[in-house]
């Protein structure tokens, strides 16, 4: 991938964040690492339907989150939810992998599984706790956003993505969402697709287009609501 | 009665006597046509007529039981040709059997196009009439409807018109082999634009399906134009193992010679650019002086600003229409009657109208800038005057100054009747996964039996047996190491040996996705109207209405259009008044064209003995060219380096298309950047790659700057990375079925898979780099897109034969490609500029002061 990964340190409902340019979110006050969405055996539930999608995402997701854990180094790692993609997603799993997220687990001081509506029940084999909602100091951290205004809120579960247009062409990435009092987390998991920044739920939640925290190739980039455009529909 | 020779049809002819001229046969020396029964020698006799010599000689051949590439021009009774064996033998057996014969299936007729069958078919009925023969002749394309398609399998027609697609279908269902059991006769029309395509590498799995079924079956492939005639004789015949097989070449008296005649206009001949609009004054006037014209153009983009340009100065109000690919079908088929009725003058189109339909009465073949291979050009030249005696005409109108050049080499490689086109590779995996699938799908194969039948096909002919399993291992569960899918395999073995669909779901969904052509995603263009609704003009890439904002105008369907919205599967505009689009260029998504030309054009530049027909403006160009620097040589490559507003350029001059050049500037970059040259960007024309940096390249070793050697692992780094090699990697997956574009109940959503495939791509290539899929893509990749072939060919030329000049300043032949310079997307790190350009408006936004 890259060389050296730039953070982008912002304030977060008065709260120090840094926003990484692999889609985590650090609270360094707190040695707490957030991630959100990482969909493990998506691949493969596409496989049960007949599409034999590569069922490698889960290897993939899990090599950049222990990347990210090693960079960082959290006391805590909060999964924002929709951590397994569906209940049997952990049956799927290739053994190798869940060694090594049961190890990733292992390897932190304390590990939440929010639940999300992929995995309203995330499986207890890998250990960590489960919680509904976790409360940090002034944040709430969730699986899905409030609708209306929610300071202090952190959640996952809209996938969001900007689209920028330059010259002659477009650049969709995943983003952060955020206004500076609430933020939507991107979704980490390598199969993950995304929902536009322009989307009405965003409004709905942020009262407006929302700010985004573009992820590039080795940093962030902070684009204006009035640069990013909608997709088609 | 018609005569010998077909009357000019006039305005206005029936459309009898305009399919006649379809299928004309010319008085022939006394050949005495003892193959041609009584009544066949009747009906030509009637017609006045007498059976051509390459006609008697398909009967001839086909009556022995062998294969024949028939090659004849256009006009020269080529279809006739193909299909007289099986009137022939059809007569005879259907002679005094009366209405209640059994229905079997004697001839299939596949051609590229479902209007070419259906055209076809409809010429065939004349002398099937007149010879009062009682056959059943029908087409079966993707709009005949499912009640007679299932009548077709019940009571097949002795004569069936359809496409590659259609066969792969049948193919793909149970108790396909009692529809082929009887089969006599199998014709392939156009064969050389169908063999090189991938669904060329389907039809030639096909034919061998069919042939387990049918193994008498004669095969017959008709041309007009085949550079590789032996590439396509045994393209058409089933190979034997261990060896080469060939069909008959038989061939067709060639006809009056073409008159090509290139445009010498009055107005200054322009330095760069595609507009041609410096031409159009005399190209109208050709039009007014002529009965109805085509007027051919390379791009959609081109066809619609020519379409524009043309009646911007229509003062005579002649009817000129346009017909291109994107335009809606309903749009497309008013044009296409208007022609055949001869209401029209002319019509601006691309290749849509490249094969041999015929839509009217064409006395006049105009080509807009270069035609970029002499097949490609005679292709289009047969689409004017369908008789052999009178030369078809074509006027070339370059639209810059190289052109001028490549009209030249085109119209002296016409004269030689030299063919160029694209050269016939190995089968594509991708392809052949689809077709195993297919197999599962109907009846079901063993694999050792199917291994052999793939290696019948010529494209397959070389595939080793680890590959072919490997192939299989895909099509069955996704080929990867990690054994996930075991349980949700879409095929599976059964006891005896056979394998087979495991469900009738999965088998059914493949059949809604058989084919080999992946579309960019496309959207309708819908023009408001009161109210709701609106009418639809045709489609465009999504990618081009993505960089649209409200109120952008653009052209499209001939008239300048304003984007509103994006709703739902269709771009929302109304009509604009404005005479200038805003958005200029209408890229019509197709890859640029490759040219074949480029050796005639090298030695063409090299020597002045050969510039007397150029126009004056061009010969003082390249004179210009030899007293400030040099002419390139032919055999090497001329390289340039000068200064220029604070930055240093370097030029070297190919001549090898656009594609090749993209992929040499790109790894040129990389190149100059591990030198240390700070490399700022490069952009590359059809003839020539510019290069420029902060750093004065004038003293590196130019020899080994550009030796051959950056084919290896430079370009292996860039392809990975590329979205270019992502793209191919989408088609080869589609195509292969590891993505299924419908599903039964939601036809054509192309949302199945909700996130990009570039995701699937990076992952894969991550986990298992030698995948199947992903050797797929690299072969397509190596293949077609980057011309990487053509680029290696040229390294290799030039090895040793570098010539470097400096100069003080730009050369009179670097000054084309550097004015594409700010036209063209620069190449580089496009991803993250865009987005730190967006940030920096931010960082703008807070430090201003007011």
């Amino acid at each position: 991938m890259t060389d050296t990964i730039a953070d982008h340190a912002f304030s977060l409902a008065g709260e120090a964040a840094i926003a990484d340019a692999e889609g985590v979110l650090v609270l360094p006050d707190r040695g707490v690492l957030v991630v959100s969405d990482l969909h493990f055996e998506k691949g493969s539930s596409y496989g049960m339907g007949g599409q034999m999608l590569p069922p490698y995402d889960t290897r993939t997701t899990l090599r950049r989150l222990g990347a990210a854990i090693a960079r960082h180094r959290p006391r805590t790692v909060i999964a924002l939810g929709d951590s397994f993609h569906d209940r049997l997603a952990d049956r799927r799993m290739d053994g190798a992998d869940v060694e090594r997220l049961a190890d990733l687990v292992a390897s932190v001081s304390r590990w939440v599984w929010i639940e999300g509506n992929h995995d309203p029940a995330p499986p207890p084999q890998f250990g960590g706790e489960v919680r509904h909602t976790l409360e940090l100091g002034g944040l709430v951290l969730r699986h899905e956003p409030t609708e209306g205004a929610a300071p202090g809120e952190v959640a996952g579960h809209l996938h969001p993505c900007a689209k920028v247009r330059g010259k002659g062409r477009a650049v969709r990435a995943r983003c952060f969402a955020t206004d500076g009092e609430r933020l939507i987390m991107p979704a980490f998991g390598a199969f993950t697709g995304g929902l536009n920044v322009c989307d009405p739920a965003f409004v709905r939640c942020f009262g407006g287009v929302p700010g985004a925290l573009v992820m590039g190739r080795a940093r962030i980039y902070a684009v204006a609501a009035k640069s990013c455009v909608p997709d088609r529909r | 009665m018609l005569r010998a020779v077909i009357p000019p049809l006039g305005k206005g002819a029936d459309r009898k006597a305009r399919q006649d001229s379809v299928m004309p046969t010319a008085p022939a020396p006394d050949l005495a046509p003892s193959v041609l029964p009584e009544r066949f020698a009747d009906w030509f006799a009637a017609r006045g007529w007498q059976a051509r010599s390459h006609q008697l000689e398909m009967i001839e051949t086909a009556q022995a039981g062998e294969d024949a590439l028939l090659i004849a021009p256009t006009g020269g009774g080529k279809t006739l040709g193909g299909f007289l064996p099986s009137l022939i033998d059809l007569a005879a057996r259907t002679h005094g059997q009366g209405k209640t014969r059994p229905h079997r299936l004697h001839t299939l007729y596949v051609s590229p196009l479902k209007a070419l069958s259906v055209d076809v078919a409809r010429n065939l009925v004349i002398p099937v009439e007149e010879m009062g023969l009682d056959l059943r002749i029908e087409t079966r394309t993707g709009d005949t409807s499912a009640a007679k398609r299932q009548r077709q399998r019940a009571h097949p027609p002795d004569i069936l018109l359809t496409t590659p697609e259609q066969l792969a279908l049948f193919c793909a269902t149970a108790n396909a082999e009692a529809l082929f059991r009887d089969l006599r006769r199998i014709i392939i029309d156009e064969i050389h634009a169908i063999a090189p395509q991938k669904r060329g590498d389907l039809l030639s799995l096909d034919l061998a399906t069919i042939r387990q079924w049918a193994p008498d079956a004669s095969r017959a492939g008709l041309s007009a134009t085949i550079a590789d005639e032996g590439g396509l004789a045994r393209w058409l015949v089933a190979q034997p193992a261990g060896g080469d097989r060939f069909a008959r070449i038989v061939r067709g008296e060639a006809g009056a010679r073409p008159e090509v005649e290139i445009l010498d206009p009055a107005d200054r001949i322009p330095w760069a650019g595609h507009s041609g609009r410096h031409a159009l004054g005399d190209v109208y006037e050709r039009i007014r002086a002529a009965k109805m014209a085509l007027v051919f153009v390379n791009t959609r983009s081109q066809a619609e600003l020519t379409f524009q340009e043309l009646w911007a100065r229509n003062d005579a109000n002649l009817p000129i229409a346009l017909h291109h690919g994107s335009l809606s079908p309903e749009q497309r088929r008013k044009v296409e009657k208007a022609m055949a009725e001869g209401r029209l003058k002319a019509v601006v189109c691309t290749s849509t109208l490249d094969l041999g339909i015929d839509w009217g009465d064409v006395d006049l073949v105009i080509q807009m800038g270069a035609p970029k291979g002499s097949s490609r050009l005679i292709q289009r030249l047969g689409r004017s005057n369908h008789r052999l005696d009178a030369p078809s005409r074509a006027l070339l109108a370059p639209t810059n100054r190289f052109e001028h050049l490549e009209c030249q080499a085109a119209r002296q490689a016409v004269a030689e009747n030299a063919l160029d086109g694209e050269p016939l590779a190995a089968g594509s995996l991708d392809v052949l996964a689809q077709h195993i699938m297919g197999r599962g799908c109907g009846d079901g194969f063993e694999a050792d039996a199917l291994f052999d039948e793939v290696r019948s096909a010529a494209p397959y002919a070389e595939i080793d047996r680890e590959t072919f399993d490997r192939v299989l291992d895909f099509t069955a569960t996704g080929g990867y190491a990690l054994n996930t899918y075991e349980r949700f395999r879409r095929l599976v073995k059964r006891k005896d040996g056979r394998w087979l669909a495991r469900t009738p779901q999965i088998a059914q969904r493949y059949r809604m996705n058989v084919g080999t052509i992946v579309e960019a995603p496309m959207l309708d263009v819908v023009v408001s109207g009161r109210g709701r609704g609106g009418h639809r003009l045709g489609q465009v890439e999504e990618w081009f209405v993505e960089q649209l904002s409200p109120g952008d105008t653009f052209i499209f369907a001939g008239q300048v259009l304003r984007f509103v919205a994006i709703e739902e599967m269709s771009a929302r505009v109304t009509r604009a008044a404005d005479a200038d689009p805003k958005i200029p260029f209408y890229q019509g998504g197709k890859f640029p064209l490759s040219t074949y030309l480029a050796e005639r054009v090298r030695d063409m530049v090299q020597h002045p003995d050969q510039w007397g027909e150029l126009p004056e403006q061009v010969r003082d160009w390249l004179s210009l060219q030899a007293s400030r620097s040099r002419l390139p040589d032919a055999h090497g490559l001329l390289v340039e380096t000068f200064p220029r507003s604070a930055r240093y350029y370097m030029v070297c001059y190919p001549f090898e298309g656009r594609l090749a050049h993209q992929t040499l500037g790109m790894l040129l970059t990389r190149r100059l950047e591990r030198l240390g040259m700070r490399p700022m960007g490069f952009v590359a024309n059809e003839y020539a790659v510019s290069v420029w940096g902060l750093r004065d390249l004038s003293g590196l070793d130019f020899n080994a700057l550009f030796d051959e050697d950056m084919m290896g692992d430079d370009l292996d780094a860039w392809l990975a990375e590329s979205q270019l090699m992502k793209r191919t990697f989408r088609n080869c997956a589609v195509i292969a079925g590891l993505i299924e574009r419908r599903f039964p109940g939601q036809e054509k959503s192309g949302r199945q898979i909700t996130f990009s495939t570039d995701l699937i791509y990076d992952v894969l290539r991550e986990h298992e780099p030698d995948h199947v899929l992903l050797r797929a893509a690299w072969q397509d990749a190596a293949a077609g897109l980057l011309d990487i072939r053509r680029l290696g060919e040229a390294l290799t030329r030039v090895k040793g034969r570098i010539s470097h000049v400096g100069l003080d300043r730009i050369s009179p032949l670097a000054v084309p490609v550097m004015l594409e310079i700010g036209k063209e997307p620069v190449y580089g790190e496009g991803h993250d500029s865009i987005l730190e350009d967006a940030a920096d408006e931010l960082i703008a936004e807070a430090l201003r002061l007011d």
